[in-house]
This record gives C-alpha cells, sequence and structure tokens, in this order.
C-alpha cells in the first residue's frame, strides 16, 4: 500500500496526512458545473481543500447559466457531473423534457431555500400574520396570510406572479406546497401545457437563481422561492422579505443532488467513487465540530468564482442565522446540513416524494403504481455507489463507520406530521395514500385535460 | 553686416536636419496618436515656443482637461444614484476594484504554483516508490485570471476577424468587378447586415456543436461559437467597402490595363487592390470595431470564456464589488477597441498611398 504524505498548503489547519490507495482512474481530467448557490459548497471545498487532488482527480469547476444548460451539459458529455436539483435526475430519466438516464450517488445538502415576497406585498400581507407578544411575526407564515392579498390582485384583474428555479426544481415544489397548504390554488401541468399554470390562482414563472433579486426589483415578480444567498440579498439591498425557510415547510428536506449520466457511471466506476469519496470528505468538513468551519467556508464561497456573493451575506445562513425582515434574526441552526441527519445518504424515500410532486401536479399526467415510483427512485439514486466510497473512507481512518446508515434500505422513517408545515405525514413506501392524504392535487386516476381535472 | 560663422552655419544646419526628422516622426506620431509630441519637440528644438505653445494646448491640453473635468463628474454624481447594489462606484471605487483583480490574478498564480508543485512532490514520491507509470503531468484547472480572459477575447476576435475578411474581401472583389455579382451579392448583404449577434448565436451554437463533434479538437466549441459569431456580424462592413472600393476605380487605369492586355490575376493584383486598398482598410476597421463590440455580447450570452462573460458572472454575483468590477471591465473593453483601431490605422497608413505622402 502506498502511503503519501503530504500537507495541503491551501488552509491553515486541515492538513491531516492522507493515507489513501489511489483508485485506478479511467478519467482523472473532470469539468463539473455548478450554479451560483451556498449549497454549491461540497465542490468548492473539495477544490480548494486538496480532495478532488487526493483522489487523483484534476477538477475544473464551471459557473453555468441556469439550470437548464447545465443539465443539457451533462447529457452531451460537455460537463462530466454537475450540482443539480433533485428533480433533474430523476425527471430526465423519466423522460419529463430532456429525457436522459442521469443518476446521483451523492445527496448535497437538506433545507437551504427560503420564499421571499417585495416590501409591497410584504407590506399588505402582514396585518394577516399572525403576531408573538413582542409583536414580531410568528413563524412559521402560512400562505393563508397571503391568499387575501391574492384575491385583492385578482379582484383589480393583476395577475399574481411568483418566481421558482426550473420546473422540476426542489423550489417549485416548495412554493406550491406552501402555497397549497394556505388554500391558494398553485396550477397544474398537462401533456399539452407546460406552463403548469392550469387553473392557478397564482401564476409561477421560472427565472435563473442570481437574477431573482433584480427580476423582482423590476416588478416582473411579486415573490419567489429560491436558494441562498439570493433570499438575504433581497433583505440587504432591502428590496424584500424572507416569509418563510424550507425548514419551517418541511423539517430537513432533501435539497440538492450531485448528478452524473449513467453512461459515465458505467464507463468510469473507479472516478465516480473517487468523486463521491471526495465529496463526503467535503460534506464532513463542512459540517464538523459543529459547524466550526463555515467561516472558512463562507470565505470560500464568497470568491468571485464560486458564488461571488458579499461574505456577509452568505455568512448569514451558512452559520445558522436568518434574517426575516430587516433586522429580525432568527436561529435556524439547521438552515444548511450538509453532513448531519445522514444528508449525503442518496435516500430512495427522497427521491420518491419529488416523483409524487411531478405527479400531484400534473407533471408525471398518468396515475402510477407504487412500484414504479419504487424502481424509478432506485433506478436513479444509487446508494451502492455511496456505500462503496464511504467504506473506503472509513479503511483509510477519514470517517467514522457510525456516520453511515450501512443497513438502509433507503427508505428514511416516516415523516412525522409535526415536521411538516399542514401536518401531513410522508411515508416514501406509500406514495399513492400519500397523494390520497394532500388536500389539493392529482390523486389516484385523476388527470388534466384542457383545463379541467377529470377523475 | 556680421562675417558668417562657420559655425553658425554648422548650427543652422543641424537645426534644419532636426526639424526634417520631427517632421518625419510627426507622420508616425499621428498615426500612434502622439501628435501633441510634435510641438513639444519642436519647442525643445529651438522653435519659438510660443507659436508652439497653442499646438499643445490644442493636441494635449484640451483632451487631458476633458477626461480631468468628466472624471470629476463622475466623482461628483456617482455617490447620488442609489441602486440596490450600493451607490454607483465612482473613480477611486473602480481604481481599487482594478488592483484587486491585479491582486486576485497573482494569487490565482501563486495557487498555479502550489499545484505544481504539489504534483512534482507526488510524482517524485511515485518514482522513488518504483510507480514510475503512475505519474500524471496534468494541466492546472483554476479559474482564468482577468488577464487571461482579455488576452481569450481578443484571440477570438482576430480569429472571427479573420475568417471574416478571408471571406469578405474576395467577394467583395468579385461584386466590385462584376455587375452581375454585385447585384447577386447585394440582397443577400442587406438583409443579413442588420441582423444582432444575440439572433446568430443560438444557430451557430447548433451547427457547431453538430459538426465540430470531438471534444479534443484543435479549438475548444466555445470559441469557435464566439469567433464564428463575430465572423458573421463583422464581414458585411469590409464586403461593402470593398466592393465600394473596386468599383470605383479610374477609368484611365481600366482603360490602361485592356490596353496592356492584363490578364485577371494582374489584372486585380497590380490595379484593383492597390487603388482599392484605403476603402478596403476603412471596411477593415469598422469590421474589427464591430466584431469586438458583437464579441463581447456573444460571450455574455453564451457563456463563452472571456470578458463577456467576467462581466456576466459579476453581475450575477450581486455583491458589493459587482458594479465597480463591470466598470472596470467597460473601461478595459474600451481601450482594447481603441488600440484594435489604431492598430488597423497604423497598419492603413503603413500600406496605402495617399496623394500628400
Amino acid at each position: 500500500m502506498n502511503t503519501l504524505k503530504w500537507l495541503l498548503a491551501s488552509t491553515a489547519f486541515c492538513a491531516s496526512p492522507v493515507m489513501a490507495e489511489m483508485l485506478d482512474l479511467e478519467k482523472d481530467e473532470l469539468t463539473l458545473g455548478f450554479i451560483k448557490l451556498t449549497d454549491m459548497a461540497p465542490l468548492a471545498v473539495a477544490y480548494e481543500l486538496g480532495y478532488f487532488e487526493d483522489e487523483g482527480l484534476f477538477v475544473t469547476l464551471e459557473a453555468q447559466a441556469n439550470w437548464k444548460v447545465l443539465l443539457d451539459g451533462v447529457i452531451d458529455g460537455q460537463l462530466d457531473g454537475a450540482h443539480m436539483l433533485a428533480g433533474q435526475p430523476l425527471a430526465a430519466t423519466i423522460g419529463y423534457g430532456t429525457e436522459a438516464h442521469i443518476i446521483t450517488p451523492f445527496s448535497m445538502d437538506l433545507n437551504g431555500n427560503g420564499i421571499t415576497v417585495s416590501n409591497d406585498i410584504w407590506e399588505q400581507m402582514r396585518p394577516h400574520v399572525p403576531l408573538m407578544e413582542d409583536g414580531r411575526p410568528q413563524h412559521p407564515i402560512s400562505a393563508a396570510s397571503l391568499a387575501p392579498v391574492v384575491e385583492d390582485y385578482q379582484d383589480q384583474g393583476i395577475p399574481f406572479n411568483m418566481g421558482m428555479v426550473f420546473p422540476v426544481s426542489t423550489h417549485n415544489y416548495e412554493l406550491r406546497y406552501w402555497l397549497a397548504a394556505g388554500g391558494l390554488e398553485p396550477g397544474y401541468y398537462s401533456p399539452d401545457d407546460v406552463s403548469g399554470q392550469i387553473g392557478a390562482d397564482v401564476f409561477l414563472s421560472v427565472t435563473p437563481p442570481p437574477q431573482m433579486p433584480s427580476t423582482m426589483e423590476a416588478g416582473t415578480i411579486f415573490g419567489y422561492c429560491v436558494g441562498e444567498p439570493w433570499n438575504q440579498q433581497a433583505v440587504f439591498k432591502g428590496i424584500g422579505v424572507p416569509v418563510i425557510t424550507d425548514y419551517e415547510i418541511w423539517r430537513n428536506n432533501p435539497e440538492k443532488v450531485f448528478g452524473i449520466s449513467a453512461e459515465f457511471a458505467e464507463e468510469n466506476p473507479n472516478t465516480t467513487i473517487a468523486l463521491t469519496k471526495a465529496l463526503i470528505r467535503a460534506a464532513i468538513w463542512l459540517d464538523e465540530n459543529d459547524n466550526a468551519n463555515r467561516e472558512e467556508a463562507v470565505e470560500i464561497l464568497a470568491r468571485s468564482e464560486y458564488v461571488g456573493a458579499d461574505a456577509e451575506v452568505i455568512a448569514n445562513s451558512m452559520t445558522g442565522t436568518f434574517e426575516y425582515e430587516s433586522g429580525d434574526v432568527r436561529d435556524v441552526p439547521d438552515f444548511n446540513v450538509f453532513f448531519r441527519y445522514n444528508a449525503t445518504y442518496p435516500f430512495a424515500s427522497d427521491a420518491i416524494w419529488y416523483l409524487t410532486q411531478m405527479r400531484r401536479w400534473g407533471q408525471i399526467a398518468e396515475p402510477q403504481t407504487d412500484e414504479w415510483y419504487i424502481e424509478t427512485a432506485q433506478s436513479v439514486y444509487r446508494s451502492d455507489i455511496y456505500l462503496d466510497a464511504a467504506r473506503m473512507l472509513v479503511d483509510d481512518g477519514i470517517a467514522n463507520e457510525a456516520d453511515f446508515p450501512w443497513d438502509s434500505d433507503g427508505f428514511k422513517e416516516p415523516t412525522p406530521a409535526a415536521d411538516v408545515i399542514d401536518g401531513i405525514g410522508y411515508d416514501g413506501r406509500t406514495p399513492n395514500a400519500y397523494l390520497e392524504s394532500l388536500p389539493i392535487g392529482l390523486k389516484g386516476e385523476q388527470m388534466v385535460v384542457g383545463s379541467e381535472i377529470q377523475n | 553686416m556680421t562675417a558668417i560663422d562657420p559655425d553658425t552655419i554648422e548650427q543652422e544646419a543641424r537645426k534644419a536636419r532636426r526639424f526634417t526628422r520631427i517632421n518625419k516622426a510627426d507622420a508616425w506620431f499621428q498615426v500612434m496618436g502622439l501628435a501633441w509630441l510634435t510641438p513639444i519637440l519642436k519647442a525643445a528644438a529651438g522653435d519659438n515656443p510660443r507659436a508652439q505653445m497653442s499646438e499643445i494646448w490644442r493636441l494635449l491640453g484640451v483632451p487631458v482637461l476633458a477626461i480631468g473635468i468628466f472624471i470629476a463628474a463622475w466623482a461628483t454624481l456617482a455617490p447620488t444614484v442609489q441602486t440596490s447594489l450600493g451607490a454607483i462606484p465612482g473613480p477611486v471605487q473602480v481604481w481599487e476594484q482594478a488592483i484587486n483583480l491585479n491582486a486576485d490574478a497573482v494569487r490565482e498564480r501563486e495557487k498555479e504554483a502550489a499545484f505544481y508543485v504539489r504534483q512534482d512532490e507526488r510524482n517524485a514520491a511515485l518514482i522513488a516508490e518504483g510507480n514510475a507509470e503512475d505519474v500524471r503531468d496534468r494541466i492546472y484547472t483554476g479559474k482564468p485570471t482577468y488577464y487571461q480572459q482579455i488576452w481569450t477575447s481578443i484571440k477570438t476576435v482576430f480569429f472571427g476577424f479573420l475568417i471574416g475578411s478571408a471571406i469578405a474581401i474576395p467577394l467583395g472583389i468579385m461584386a466590385g468587378l462584376s455587375a452581375t455579382a454585385n447585384a447577386a451579392i447585394n440582397p443577400i448583404i442587406q438583409i443579413f447586415k442588420p441582423v444582432s449577434p444575440l439572433a446568430w448565436l443560438p444557430i451557430v451554437t447548433m451547427v457547431v456543436s453538430a459538426v465540430y463533434a470531438t471534444n479534443d479538437g484543435m479549438f475548444s466549441k466555445s470559441f469557435l461559437v464566439s469567433a464564428i459569431t463575430v465572423t458573421l456580424c463583422s464581414l458585411w462592413p469590409t464586403l461593402i467597402n470593398t466592393a465600394l472600393g473596386v468599383s470605383s476605380i479610374d477609368k484611365d487605369l481600366v482603360s490602361v490595363s485592356k490596353v496592356l492586355k492584363m490578364n485577371t490575376y494582374s489584372k486585380i493584383t497590380k490595379l484593383v487592390l492597390p487603388s482599392a486598398l484605403p476603402l478596403i482598410f476603412t471596411g477593415l476597421r469598422l469590421s474589427l470595431g464591430v466584431g469586438w463590440m458583437v464579441l463581447i455580447a456573444a460571450e455574455m450570452l453564451a457563456q463563452n470564456p472571456g470578458l463577456g462573460k467576467f462581466v456576466w458572472d459579476e453581475f450575477q454575483n450581486g455583491s458589493s464589488q459587482s458594479l465597480a468590477k463591470i466598470m472596470v471591465a467597460v473601461f478595459t473593453i474600451g481601450i482594447i477597441g481603441f488600440l484594435l483601431d489604431r492598430v488597423m490605422f497604423a497598419l492603413q497608413s503603413m500600406f496605402t498611398f495617399t496623394e500628400n505622402r
């Protein structure tokens, strides 16, 4: 066994000697794509701290203009892998949008999004928001407080527009979940109308994350759901108010994944494992010692080649606080989770939740069996690759045996009702029953035809 | 009545020689945009300083004063406009960011050096262990520095411009020599000339992706996409001016060529090109200017490496320094555009014969 010992010059204290047997890599020069969001952190950290190099990988990180460009890049091979929305590999695999078999060996983080409305809308919402004794709004704020405002706009004949980042993004499903939980119709998709605005009270449209604040400032949208730093940016710039974080919509919900094409994983099995190892190490570093390294992570992310926003804006959420109204700073210690709670393990039950939301809003037009949901999820979420990588890290003494769910069958414990904003629990083993339990949305045999829901 | 001192004659002659030299150099100063040097040199060489002062004032004082007024106005007005990214940056902040970008580039180079040191150590360790076959020599993969972005843009614009010229000049000569060809080419020019680079870009992207399928060719796809977009937008001025220059040759010269029974090739090289050259160069200058402008837009939209991407990335970053960095890029783009134009002008004055030279 070769032992390579050398100190990393990039950081002051992560100079732990590396003892590893190099895998025999099929491809060692890789280009990985990302979008300028704080949850790309594992990629930046793995690069800057030399974890990629430890695995013998020479990685170029490339910021992408938007999620569509990024996905196309992975499909046509310009990118070897990318920081992706959890819905992207699933949608591509089932052929919603561009069809391609994309897999994920590594889930990047939990939580990390927020819903922000413009100052003007907040002014109109605030009278309907229950207050705490000290006069601050009581959280979580339900979309029920937004409903009267939307009604006002409808009466005036103004469409109430909100932005999300991609049709199959977590943000789209979270924003819809929040609106539906407050009794607002976020609109349906159908095979011949992919606008997602059939029968909508609130009209959702796509805007790339970095442009969210400026689009809201221009008045094109009245609010949006996006990842950090773009909610905190709205507070700092004084153009909007975040009303809720996704942690309050669904505690510890899965967020981004690392996606590669199935073909790439098949042709380059060792490279895939090496990539996963480097990313797991980065995730461990991001969460170890109770987030002790987050300050340094913020400094890395603030560089212009990564997220590039001001360090103080990024620091807010990364270090466990979140500012709602200007000056109303509250602790959300688990706003960004990179490794705790098995955040990096690709659970099939997480994938199934995304599939149920696609079905709920009509992106999956036909009813599907429970088995279909489970098989689809397992073909995309490859926990076998993840565990191979984790095993090697444990053998090298870099990771702890206890941190990984070795015996999991890919299903998390059912989410208790108390952890979800509308008090509806979720069990990944019974997707159809879960769909039945949701008030607004397609269920059973229902399909969207024209602008009607037919049973 | 003074006896003529040989020394004085010698001095006068030297002075005269000096002035002829200055006047010769003046032609070059004009080309390089350094016309204000001439009166200074003349004054230094002993010409009447009074007369030269007004020249210096016109050529150097007025532009410097205008720039000064512009900077002062900018510095006072900028802080009064508040955007959501803070106030519009004034000259001081922009200068700070220019220094910052330079510091960034230096840091990136240090990281690069550290990478190669690590790589060498790794390889040395492998060789020492007898695993020489595992030795890897890889190029550093970091972010491109600001200077590299500038260099990429300049390379791209010249590549696109050269392809454009190689197409436009022959076509223009054809159109100028034959009325039939002119009638054929003219509608195409009229239709395609006003098309924006942003409209060409998706088409070019698709075509390049389909035709240039290798990922390890001589050029990267993004480079070709940007360069071909530049070509499509910048060949028109050259084409139009070449056609015009060729069709407006002196009729006497054409008669001479007929008398001498010149063949087409020597007619073009001996007659058409030399007399059309000034207009061809005018076209080339315009083309290069258009190409440079177009390139930035293309890079911005396609996210191809270069200054355009730098501007877009900074806009997306939305940090408190972003606006100032974008301003640095604006000045960089402007100054490079100006220098490119000067280079073309210098080439033009080297190659063309005007009546006064």
